[in-house]
């Protein structure tokens, strides 16, 4: 099973790393890890997706209290949030079959960012789930890079998060 | 310099460190200078701090940790930069396996240099990330103050352990305003909300049902002065008590409840306890594979309630009933008006049917045959010293037979390392565990291969000139492993007979008193002597080469699957 754990952190030297030290050294499974600002200055803002088949989820979250720099955890698996994943994709496609692709791209609120003769780079934001459906219908075309950033998620409502 | 003098006024980075070192009471540190010290070491004269030069950083990490385990307090060592804090890993892990409150300051390159691979830079803080609760690098002398300040609320709080100070070398040179200000309010230092009085109820419900129940005591017990609230529980519970290796010493050994120790090398009887049992309650212990044996088939009929300050410790290797997430004291005073009186008079039958089949096997009850055995060593070493001294172990079959046959009363008494195991530790922790407690009578119990790891430290001892003994369990091999090779490798003694040198010689070297024993019948005199003499003393124990420490459950085999000493003559005899 996955879950989501979303973690406000000290922007401090080295937190990065002590987060994913700790992953390494307990062999916690890391799905996918994002960090960047928050709303406030001290803070920076983490989003961990980890598989907790072999440990888990409240023993990460306990883990990550620990480390002296994290600040608050939250795990957001069953609370109602806002995920986002956001993709870019260069697939391989002839001038003749942009406007296709295009298409494609816009039935999953997508679009063409940059054009190449042999390619074009399609860009889609959404929950995991929809990139996973654009990128599977572009698949067959031939993806020639790709990059994800990983989920990023927020709490829905007023509560503030995490 | 006095508090209203230094605080707010510029002073350098190094008298800044000393002038924190001073406000958190510490009245020694432990360490060896080198280029990226210098400047602390310069101003050292200045402050009523004693030094204590070791002979390897190594030493120096166990001094410290010794003198923490021994006192309760913050132990504090010094490193240089480069291989200075390199050596000090082993000893830095080790403090963070087993718990313990120690600050290193270690001396960096200049800042300008961080980066450059510059003479004697090593990435400090990156070495020792996983073996830290925390470390810092620190580029500027105005960062120095709140650097050490959070160094020693972190290493004290809740779950204590190793906190490293990196401090570049121009931070040390240059001045800054000393203040002297609270630490940050950090969310993992504030205190934990305390336990739930749900969880409380439920843990009591477990316990008024409980028939069979065992207590399972661990260093936390020792950490969190736990001791009085032990006894306390335990007999209004009427709960008998195994303990941990490192739990030694938390309740007194002599107690009608207290079983002894659990686990590897446990006595069979503690183990099937354990393992008969249908509550286990664990306090201040984190179910370490050594104590648990193979994870399947442990306690399979017992609920348990852990008592815990760690959270992340709970349902990390065995899964619980009710999980008590507080320092161990607060939570059993809240627990125990909750529990009712109780006996459990056939429970206690029970594992002492067990106990008398122990005797039959047990060592002690051997004849003497004109060898030594370590065992009897241990045991007279006990009677000798009536059970009163600080015993500080190293790690093998010595540490093992200590565990077993010198009974602890008192938390403390026993220094040892449980969950790195490192051989070496013993001779350096005991210098700590001396500084700690002056008054109090320290005992080395290492063997002649843990000996050899850190023995340069008999220069410190006499260069600080103090009363220390050291019994050496010479058997000639380095025992436990070569113990594992004769049960589980076919008797195939791949290099572990060890020579060694004439320890007695070593320490006339040093210009320590020596002796060497080789007769039971010299134990007792030769100890008694050692006591008496006021200076440090070495005696050379010539035991028995290969002798295994039983009962052993191998690893990864059931708590129940003990591999046991022959019975060595007639149950009835012994009975
Ligand atoms: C630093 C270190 N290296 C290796 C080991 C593995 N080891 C565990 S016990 C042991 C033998 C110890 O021999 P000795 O010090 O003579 O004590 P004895 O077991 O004979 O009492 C060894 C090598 C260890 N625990 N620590």
């Amino acid at each position: 099973m996955r879950h989501t754990l979303v973690a406000r952190v000290f922007d401090e030297p080295g937190v990065l790393n002590r987060v994913a030290s700790l992953f390494r050294r307990r062999a916690f499974n890391i799905e996918s890890l994002t960090v960047g600002q928050s709303e406030a200055k001290d803070y920076s803002r983490m989003t961990v997706v980890v598989d907790t088949a072999r440990v888990p989820a409240r023993l990460v979250e306990e883990s990550l209290r620990k480390l002296v720099p994290v600040a608050e955890v939250r795990d957001v698996t069953d609370l109602p949030t806002v995920d986002r994943d956001l993709a870019l994709i260069r697939v391989r496609c002839v001038p003749a079959d942009r406007a296709e692709v295009a298409q494609l791209a816009d039935i999953f609120r997508g679009r063409i960012v940059d054009v190449a003769p042999e390619s074009v780079i399609v860009e889609v934001t959404g929950d995991g789930a929809k990139v996973d459906g654009l990128v599977d219908l572009l698949r067959p075309r031939g993806i020639l890079e790709m990059v994800r950033t990983g989920k990023v998620a927020m709490l829905r409502g007023v509560t503030p998060a995490a | 310099m006095n508090e209203r003098e230094s605080r707010g006024r510029s002073l350098t980075g190094a008298r800044i460190v000393w002038e924190c070192l001073l406000r958190e009471n510490v009245d020694v540190v432990f360490g060896y200078p080198g280029g990226c010290l210098l400047p602390i070491y310069d101003v050292m004269e200045e402050y009523p701090i004693h030094h204590v030069l070791v002979r390897h950083e190594q030493g120096a990490a166990h001094m410290a940790d010794g003198y923490a385990r021994a006192s309760g307090k913050v132990g504090v060592a010094f490193a240089t930069s480069g291989p200075g804090a390199t050596n000090l890993t082993t000893g830095i892990a080790n403090a963070m396996l087993d718990s313990v409150p120690v600050v290193f300051i270690t001396g960096q390159v200049a800042s300008h240099l961080i980066g450059s691979d510059a003479f004697q830079e090593t990435d400090v803080t990156g070495i020792t990330l996983p073996i830290t609760k925390h470390n810092r690098l620190v580029m500027r002398a105005e960062d120095i103050a709140p650097a050490l300040r959070e160094a020693f609320a972190i290493a004290r709080h809740g779950r204590p352990g190793p906190v490293l100070v990196d401090i570049c070398k121009d931070a040390q040179q240059k001045e800054a305003i000393f203040e002297w200000r609270d630490v940050p309010d950090y969310p993992s230092l504030r205190p934990r909300p305390g336990v739930s009085t749900a969880d409380l109820e439920r843990a009591a419900d477990l316990i008024r049902s409980a028939e069979r129940p065992v207590i399972l005591a661990g260093h936390g017990v020792i950490k969190s002065g736990a001791t009085r609230a032990l006894v306390a529980f335990a007999e209004r519970t009427g709960t008998p008590v195994a303990s941990t290796l490192l739990g030694l010493g938390g309740f007194p050994a002599s107690h009608p409840l207290s079983l002894g120790m659990m686990g590897m090398h446990g006595e069979a009887y503690v183990n099937q306890a354990i393992q008969n049992a249908d509550l286990l309650l664990a306090f201040g212990m984190r179910f370490d594979d050594r104590v648990t044996g193979n994870l399947k088939s442990y306690a399979p009929r017992a609920r348990k309630v852990h008592v815990e300050i760690d959270a992340a410790e709970i349902g990390k290797n065995v899964a619980v009933d009710v999980a008590l997430v507080g320092d161990l004291r607060v939570v059993l005073e809240a627990l125990s008006p909750l529990v009712s009186e109780k006996r459990h008079v056939e429970w206690l039958r029970r594992i002492d049917a067990g106990r008398a089949d122990t005797k039959g096997r047990d060592i002690l009850h051997q004849e003497d045959d004109g060898n030594l055995y370590a065992a009897h060593v241990l045991h007279d070493l006990w009677e000798a010293t009536k059970g009163e001294a600080i015993v500080v172990t190293d790690v093998g079959q010595h540490q093992m037979w200590e565990a077993q046959y010198y009974a602890h009363e008192t938390p403390r008494s026993l220094i040892t390392s449980g969950g790195l195991g490192t051989m070496g530790f013993a001779l350096p922790a005991a210098i700590g565990a001396k500084f700690a407690r002056p008054e109090a009578e320290v005992w080395v119990v290492v063997g002649d291969g843990g000996f050899q790891m850190t023995q340069a430290e008999l220069a410190t001892i006499q260069q600080e000139g103090i009363a220390i003994n050291i019994a050496i369990i010479n058997n000639g091999f380095l025992g436990m492993v070569r113990q594992w090779q004769e049960f589980f490798y076919e008797k195939r003694y791949a290099q572990t007979p060890m020579l060694s040198p004439d320890f007695v010689k070593l320490a006339d070297a040093y210009g320590m008193t020596a002796h060497r024993v080789t007769r039971r019948r010299d134990v007792i005199p030769v100890v008694r002597a050692a006591r008496k003499s006021g200076a440090a003393v070495l005696i050379d124990f010539r035991v028995v080469q290969e002798e295994a420490v039983f009962p052993m459950v191998p690893a990864g085999a059931a708590l129940d699957a003990m591999i046991r000493r022959p019975v060595l003559q007639d149950e009835e005899a012994v009975a």
